[in-house]
């Protein structure tokens, strides 16, 4: 915080988005506010309020960051409520949500914002008491000095602590005093969820406010050609139709006259490159597999030479299609473009990109432009995209009002950003031990630049190594989906593993553990993974899921390193009437320190399942470049009575916390595949898994 | 437009919309009923369930002129405080990640624990299973469904 003391009041917030309808940064509560830092108010009621600046997706952190700083300041947990701070860059650095990336940014922030508002505290308090600090404690949002059976409570300290001199750095409480950290506390922000309060940017209201929906080209690779809106001026509540870049946007005041006023709408489109279809992209991606012209990622010793010596070669080729984010919420924003100044508000993942973009667009300076994040109906990486906060200005400042964009799901998962399409053919030379002594991998995509993460496990166990890539640049828009690129990667990476170890007749564990005892005795090149956190997750799994001790239970092993962290997998599976089900799923993880164990719980159950159902189900198939499914009655997201049972726990080992958001993901498309093969003898190479002959031909999937 | 008189969380309100607005939309666009949540548009998501004469209904595809008289029932009237036992077992369990599903999760199972006040696992799944949680929160969900049958 900055040295010269504290300031007084608690208007900080830079916008005006405060309206009966909305809870966008939350009541501050009646009583006089002292803004310590960034990141806390305690008011003279004692109530201590918590800035939280990352978008909230449901990952919790307006909990997690909460409990961070009140342990820091030993306050009362029942006396804490969080709101989200809006952009302010003055304030907080990377107010991103992404890259699992929260926690392990600010942890020591938060900590320190904490730890300095209670030096604070207890320096006003041993001030009036006339005693020295080191002799006072804090506990529960008291400051106390036992000697003397005195204790003053934060609100009424608070003022004096303003004119207390800021300390340069302060000492953290060592993890064995923790007494919120670790705990499974409840979500702050649960009465406002379970209740209907309007939380979402779909929510927000402004009085005077419009609404719009944006015609898009269908076809990725199209433009307009040309627009017949008659029909539509004429329609009940609609205001007004306008053109902008390749786009109708159809303004009105309500939502359901504009959804009936689209059908009235019509527009021409004209190709403007290539678009494409499915078959397009299979024979593209099946021939960049073979194509002299990848880039080569890494290189270790001499694949050639160990393929050749080689007396076991294993080939595997995987692919998965592209998949639409799907959050619950689809897209929506609110613009209010002034002559000089832009008031933006809405879910974003990204807000100081939002923010650069749309000063871009307009050629309004970034100070003139204030965002206010609500609540994200989940992200899933597509909200770190700002095309609809674009949309949004864009029409505000053509049509001169408020105005709130709004994507029905169809323009949602039509609307492009997807997971790209890929494929990875990988290769493994075994010597006559079973050893593997060559790896190849080529990877390929579409719109992805690199399709592999080379320096991840097993690169730095094989001698000869090589792994390259290719790409198709396509005119579908593709974007960062959990766990980029190992949403998918991990689940052929592990199932090809697990191949090898077959092929060497060892057990895929054991085989495991042996690579990475060559990791650490014998490293090859760079290692980019902690090796002992990795086998760690590895046994504590194994022991967990019983490995190798059940009768009639087929299982599979997984492990995968991502966003700083380590998750281990078992997936049992049984047979049941002739077909392969699986029965639960184990994982074991290390994210460092778990701040609050519910909320990592949360993560860890959500994002196995994720993983498992969009392997199972998720397929999003393109004809001349328009997607072939666009709600939920054609794209399939998994439901209730196809979640297995999942077991989790976490590693305890109080390294800084590593991020949580999407470790859990990667790893569970290869643990249940390799558990199908040991249960039919069958593996799979391509997702949708329910699109594979092993349950094509099975009834009930 | 006609002006339909509709009696919702025990209040009556008006609204002059068109017969066929999906009642989704006029709690959400006329009334500020915002609680009520649009996922799809097409009854796939469960998001928009609200309670009309006390079964659960998909908001989303029902034309206002299809409730007349009928008493319909929203997450904000679902109880006074939020103490709804689904919603106590919603706190307990902490269920929420995003939280935009979860309206319709309780007021199906709500709607659920109203006719089968001791449901098995097998028919929480079943009567769930037509609510999506993209975040996956499932296991959260079926606990707290399981915990507010034994709730007051």
């Amino acid at each position: 915080m900055a040295g010269g003391g504290l300031l007084l009041g608690f208007n900080w917030f830079s916008s005006e988005a405060q309206t009966s309808a909305t809870i966008i940064n939350g009541a501050t509560g009646g009583a006089d506010l002292l803004r310590f830092n960034s990141y806390l108010s305690i008011g003279t009621d004692g109530m201590v309020t918590i800035f939280s600046p990352n978008p909230e997706l449901g990952q919790n952190i307006m909990t997690s960051f909460s409990m961070i700083v009140a342990e820091e300041l030993d306050a009362d947990w029942t006396k804490v409520k969080v709101v989200q701070a809006p952009l302010d860059p003055q304030k907080f650095e990377r107010q991103i949500t992404g890259g699992s990336g929260a926690i392990p940014h600010s942890w020591k922030r938060l900590r320190n914002a904490g730890a300095t508002a209670r030096h604070l505290l207890i320096a006003a308090a041993a001030k009036q008491w006339n005693v020295d600090p080191s002799e006072c404690t804090a506990s529960d949002g008291f400051v106390i000095h036992k000697s003397s059976n005195r204790k003053s409570g934060y609100g009424d300290l608070v003022a004096a602590a303003a004119t207390m001199p800021v300390p340069e750095s302060v000492p953290l409480k060592d993890r064995k005093d923790f007494k919120l950290i670790g705990k499974p506390l409840g979500n702050l922000e649960i009465k406002n969820i379970i209740t209907g309060k309007p939380i979402f940017g779909s929510d927000f209201h402004r009085d005077g406010m419009v609404l719009a929906m944006v015609q898009r080209p269908p076809a990725f690779g199209s433009k307009i050609k040309s627009v017949d809106d008659a029909a539509v001026r004429k329609m009940p509540g609609i205001i007004d139709v306008i053109r902008f870049k390749d786009n109708v946007a159809i303004i009105g005041t309500t939502t359901w006259e504009i959804m009936k006023a689209r059908k009235a709408l019509k527009v021409e489109y004209e190709n403007d490159g290539k678009p494409e279809s499915t078959a397009d992209h299979d024979k593209i991606l099946r021939d960049l597999l073979d194509s002299k012209e990848a880039t080569v990622r890494r290189k270790d010793g001499d694949v050639e030479s160990a393929f050749k010596s080689a007396a076991k070669i294993i080939k595997s080729e995987f692919q998965c299609p592209f998949i639409p984010h799907s959050p619950m919420e689809p897209m929506n924003f609110f613009a209010h473009v002034r002559e000089d100044r832009v008031e933006l508000v809405g879910p974003t993942q990204t807000p100081g990109n939002a923010r650069m973009a749309v000063s871009k667009l307009l050629n309004i300076p970034e100070e003139k432009i204030t965002v206010d994040i609500t609540r994200l109906g989940g992200g899933f990486g597509r909200r770190l995209k700002f095309d609809f906060v674009l949309e949004a200005a864009e029409i505000s400042s053509i049509i001169k009002k408020p105005v709130k964009v709004i994507w029905t799901r169809e323009d949602d998962t039509m609307g492009g950003s997807y997971r790209p399409a890929a494929r990875y053919r990988f290769e493994a030379a075994l010597d006559d031990k079973g050893n593997m002594i060559g790896y190849k991998l080529r990877g390929v995509g579409i719109n992805l630049n690199n399709a592999t993460r080379e320096d991840n496990f097993p690169s730095g166990a094989v001698d000869n190594l090589l792994i390259d890539t290719a790409e198709h640049i396509s005119p579908i828009t593709t974007g960062a989906w959990r766990a980029p690129v190992t949403n998918f990667l991990a689940f052929a990476e592990q199932s090809f593993l697990d191949e090898v170890a077959h092929a060497a007749g060892k057990d895929p564990v054991q085989f495991r553990l042996e690579l990475l005892q060559k990791a650490r005795n014998k490293p090859v090149g760079a290692i980019k993974y902690n090796i002992d956190r990795m086998e760690t997750v590895v046994k504590k799994v194994a022991e967990m899921a019983g490995w190798g001790k059940k009768k009639d239970v087929h299982q599979g092993f997984s492990v995968y390193y991502s966003h700083l962290s380590y998750v281990g997998q078992v997936c049992d599976v049984v047979m049941k009437a002739g077909k392969p089900v699986v029965q639960k799923i184990y994982a074991v993880a290390d994210c460092g320190e778990v701040i609050n164990k519910s909320g990592a719980m949360q993560q860890v159950m959500g994002g196995i399942i994720d993983g498992y159902g969009h392997a199972m189900y998720g397929k999003l198939s393109f004809k001349n470049g328009v997607p072939e499914q666009n709600n939920f009655g054609s794209y399939r997201l998994i439901r209730m009575k196809e979640v297995p049972p999942v077991e989790v726990d976490f590693v305890d080992n109080g390294v800084d916390p590593t991020g949580l958001g999407e470790p859990a993901l990667p790893p569970t498309g290869g643990a249940v595949a390799n558990a199908f093969f040991k249960a039919t003898g069958t593996r799979l190479r391509s997702q949708p898994f329910i699109e594979e002959p092993l349950f094509k031909t099975a009834k009930g999937f | 437009m006609p002006v339909f008189k509709l009696r919702i969380n025990g209040k009556d309100y008006q609204a002059d919309v068109a017969a066929d607005t999906p009642i989704l939309w006029v709690l959400r666009d006329h009334l500020g009923l915002v609680g009520t949540k649009y996922g799809c548009g097409i009854a796939q998501c469960g998001a928009c369930t609200i309670h009309v004469d006390g079964d659960p209904v998909r908001s989303c595809t029902l034309p206002v002129a299809a409730i007349e008289s009928s008493a319909i029932t929203t997450i904000e009237g679902l109880s006074e405080n939020g103490d709804h036992p689904v919603q106590k077992a919603w706190e307990q369990a902490d269920v929420p990640q995003c939280g935009y599903c979860q309206a319709g999760q309780i007021m199906t199972a709500a709607a659920l624990l109203k006719r089968t006040p001791k449901p098995s696992d097998q028919e929480i799944s079943d009567a769930m299973n037509g609510n999506i949680c993209r975040c996956c929160a499932y296991h959260r969900i079926h606990d707290a469904v399981k915990l507010a049958s034994t709730l007051k």
